[in-house]
């Protein structure tokens, strides 16, 4: 039997207020929140919450049948939380009614998984199953990267963290020849099965449908059910896409409520089903294998990271950013953190972009006036984060005793899981006793400085 | 096609950038060999490179008959025109043009610059344009910057061969808003009778069009560009001993140009940055007020004047620039950005001017906007692959930019005008 993979990403960052260099180290709030709540309130008002209606109505229509999925970036639910508590009431009652799955993503929408030299991705992701739970009662058990960001290298990051599949573009690239419609297991890790978007057929939906100059307009919800029934023995057609579609991609006026309210119905008397992505990975054996030597998204033309991190200047930035990676995650403070994973979003390279720049929704003028604003920014959060540590002890003795520290840790594990020959045991146990001795005397250090930071943070506050 | 032009600067003797534009866009319409174009300078030095044009020399064409030893004629004539080529113009004298003050051969004296009887000059040389349109066949006049209107017009109401003029910059940018009544006369007038009008920016297309009132369907905006560098240029090396980045401010010290903006970003940054130093090369009326308010803001220790620099002073000084900044109030164009990013140097420039609409590989900032233009200045200084980003594909853009393309498009309203397409 057939069945319709819906899935719909919610995300919004938190869009940066003009911040000149003179605000370094007197102004740390980077966040223009007129903008955003403007912003957010809007999005939710034309399509969320309408969204949210439709999506509760076909379910109870259809007696559970229609199924849908939802991936809603931390840093979106935290908008939400904020400006628009009633769409996570009503995303709660979606989820109460079993046939809504949450998956799992980036806290922070970011480009962490790029970065292999340090647990941030790992950390994200926990983070945000952990506030997807705690919502919506629900464990993500299947995984989507930001921009539905690919590669052979993160899989078995995303294996190792439990989940038993990804949701991936169907870029050209790595399909060739092959058919999205189908379940694949990628070639890195065979545990990891994969759902490829069908490119063409959801921007149907998302970009074509109001198109007057498209061949197949109008496209109605049987039209649509028809072209899924007429593809010959495929099992499940991916249709991802973005949630704002319904309602400010594709206007209320252009009928797209109305398409998506006729689908479960046009679909099922065709024998059509509709499944939540877990669903179709459960209930089905991969065809094949896919590859993805490089990265792929679902970038419109190109597939690639191109909009996001082609140019020299957005290198630099995730570079910068990403460099602060350890220092951060010794910081305790919780506002750091917060606007750590602010700061992250791929929404602050996308505007640096020098090549796709005629967005409407990008607040800047210019690729450049985000590169400025974005660096001092990050000038004003990276001396916010030294600040946290004492300032007798020196950035390069910092990162020498931290990277001691990491050193150590390697050797013992290494000795723990036990691949040293036995003549080097006696040897081993003696550095183990030395790294021990060692490993405590950096921790204590670490303490101490931690803990004078955190005196000298209250005592500015307190100022 | 045959085209009269007249034009007032040609290099190697400029004084501004009308000189430098022109000379580009007539080599770009070169490469057309079926273009044929005739220049009428005021007064040619002699070594102008005539390879892809032919120069009148306006002080040596007779507007008053006279009948000079053959001789004195000879050495009058310094080489500029022939002795038949005289002959030719003294024939077509048709008016009588005793009133104006003329030498033993019958020839005006032309200062060639901008000399404060420019009115009486422009008088002169719309008589010279009398004779020589009456003396050759052409098909099309055109016009270069207002001084030269009333000549181009004169030669329409003779030959009745159609005019376009070509609008380098207009007295709205030069006087920030204080229009001379009788240049914007000449301007205006010129406008009025010319067949079509080309602007350099679509901003000073508006200027035409609104401060004119002239009829948007017969003014055409085509961008300037810029030539390549010579060899010799390209070899200059950087020359920067304090191992301070340097910012660079580079023309005229006027009104038009902004400069006091320039020197309030520089307090602005130098008040929070270490290792930088501002330049401001170049002289002009307004470099007295620019020294006391670099002096009120005491910053005069990393703030540096050079004086007018001249051919290639002014590369040597781009050279060893880090970064190049024309925060113009009102540019129609603006070459020197351009030059700038062929010499590898990031530029920042004011959203007022005319080179901002074609270039985006460079900083825009409105000329106003200090905390803008500072924040962009700190920001190339401090980030080394943010200056590397711009320089690199700052160079790449403009290389892109040619006169190939801008003298096709002239072309192009030649053929329009004439009714040929």
């Amino acid at each position: 039997m057939k069945s319709i993979c819906l899935y719909f990403q919610i995300h919004q960052p938190f869009r940066l207020k003009r911040y000149r260099f003179f605000n370094i180290g007197a102004d740390h709030h980077y966040f223009d929140d007129a903008n955003n709540e403007a912003i957010i309130k809007r999005i939710a008002k034309n399509s969320y919450i309408p969204a949210n209606n439709a999506m509760l109505q076909m379910i109870k229509e259809s007696n559970g049948e229609f199924k849908v999925a939802y991936s809603i970036s931390g840093l979106a639910l935290e908008q939400l939380e904020h400006y628009c508590p009633e769409v996570i009431d009503s995303f709660k009652k979606l989820a109460k009614t079993g046939c809504v799955e949450f998956l799992a993503e980036t806290y922070a929408h970011s480009f962490a998984s790029l970065r292999k030299e340090n647990k941030e991705f790992e950390k994200q992701v926990e983070a945000h199953s952990k506030k997807i739970e705690s919502l919506f009662g629900q464990k993500p058990t299947v995984f989507r990267n930001s921009e539905l960001l690919f590669c052979d290298d993160m899989v078995d990051r995303v294996a190792n963290m439990g989940f038993a599949g990804m949701l991936a573009e169907g870029a050209p690239q790595i399909l060739d020849w092959k058919s999205p419609n189908y379940v694949y297991c990628s070639t890195a890790n065979q545990r990891v099965k994969l759902l490829l978007k069908n490119c063409g057929m959801s921007d149907d939906i998302a970009y074509r449908f109001s198109d007057w100059g498209w061949r197949e307009f109008p496209l109605t919800a049987d039209k649509f059910a028809n072209w899924i029934m007429n593809n010959p023995d495929e099992q499940v057609v991916n249709l991802f896409m973005n949630y704002e579609v319904l309602g400010e991609i594709q206007n209320a006026n252009t009928g797209i409520f109305d398409f998506f309210k006729a689908l479960p119905n046009a679909a099922k008397n065709r024998g059509i089903r509709f499944a939540t992505p877990s669903e179709v990975i459960n209930n089905n054996m991969p065809t094949d294998q896919i590859s993805a030597p490089h990265p792929t998204t679902w970038a419109n033309a190109t597939k690639d990271l191109s909009p996001w991190l082609a140019n020299t200047i957005q290198n630099e930035a995730f570079n910068k950013l990403y460099a602060l990676t350890d220092k951060v995650n010794r910081c305790s403070d919780k506002q750091i953190i917060d606007d750590w994973y602010k700061l992250q979003s791929t929404d602050h390279l996308y505007y640096m972009s020098t090549s796709f720049y005629n967005q409407s929704f990008c607040p800047y003028d210019s690729p450049y006036d985000a590169f400025i604003n974005y660096m001092n920014v990050l000038s004003d959060f990276n001396k916010r984060v030294d600040s946290f540590f004492t300032a007798d002890i020196s950035e390069e003795e910092l990162n020498s005793l931290v990277k001691e520290k990491l050193a150590l840790e390697a050797e013992l594990a290494a000795l723990k899981s036990g691949k040293k020959v036995s003549k080097t045991e006696t040897k081993s146990e003696t550095t183990k006793k030395a790294t021990k001795e060692t490993k405590k005397v950096v921790e204590e250090k670490k303490v101490a400085k931690e803990t004078e930071a955190k005196k000298k943070t209250k005592k500015t506050n307190s100022k | 096609m045959k085209a009269l032009m007249f034009g007032w600067e040609f290099p190697p003797h400029i004084l501004g950038g009308l000189g430098t534009a022109s000379y580009g866009l007539i080599k770009g319409m070169s490469r057309h060999k079926d273009i044929d174009i005739t220049l009428v300078l005021p007064k040619p030095r002699g070594d102008e490179d005539q390879s892809f044009l032919k120069i009148i020399a306006a002080n040596k064409v007779p507007i008053v008959w006279q009948e000079p030893d053959s001789k004195v004629l000879k050495d009058s004539l310094e080489g500029r025109i022939t002795t038949d080529e005289y002959y030719n113009f003294r024939n077509c004298i048709c008016e009588d043009n005793r009133y104006i003050g003329t030498n033993g051969i019958g020839s005006v004296e032309f200062s060639g610059r901008y000399p404060d009887n420019l009115l009486e000059e422009i008088r002169n040389y719309e008589a010279v344009a009398g004779v020589v349109c009456r003396s050759s066949n052409f098909d099309i006049i055109h016009s270069h910057d207002w001084l030269t209107y009333d000549a181009g017009v004169k030669a329409k109401m003779i030959t009745g061969k159609p005019l376009v003029i070509h609008v380098h910059a207009t007295d709205f940018d030069r006087s920030r808003g204080n229009v001379n009544p009788t240049v914007y006369n000449i301007e205006k007038y010129g406008m009025d009778m010319a067949d079509h009008i080309i602007t350099v920016s679509n901003m000073t297309r508006d200027t035409v069009i609104n401060k004119y009132h002239i009829d948007p369907r017969k003014v055409t905006t085509v961008h300037n560009a810029v030539t390549p560098l010579s060899k010799e240029i390209l070899d200059i090396k950087p020359n920067n001993n304090t191992g301070d980045k340097i910012v660079t401010f580079l023309g005229r010290i006027t009104m038009q140009k902004g400069p006091e903006f320039f020197v309030q970003a520089a307090k602005q940054v130098l008040d929070r940055t270490p290792n930088v130093r501002f330049v401001m090369a170049g002289g002009g009326d307004k470099m007295a007020e620019m020294v006391d308010l670099a002096s009120a803001y005491g910053i005069v220790d990393r703030f540096h004047f050079t004086g007018f620099l001249k051919g290639k002073e002014v590369y040597e000084m781009l050279k060893s620039s880090n970064l190049y900044i024309m925060p113009s109030v009102s540019e129609p164009f603006g070459i020197s950005p351009l030059e700038a990013m062929q010499c590898g140097v990031p530029t920042i420039v004011s959203k007022q001017s005319g080179c901002a609409e074609i270039l985006t590989k460079v900083i825009k900032v409105d000329f106003w906007d200090i905390d803008a233009m500072a924040d962009a200045i700190h920001s190339i200084v401090t980030n080394d692959a943010f200056a590397e980003h711009l320089k690199v594909e700052g160079k790449k853009e403009v290389d892109e930019i040619k006169w190939e393309y801008a003298g096709d498009k002239v072309i192009n309203v030649y053929n329009q005008v004439l009714g040929y397409k």
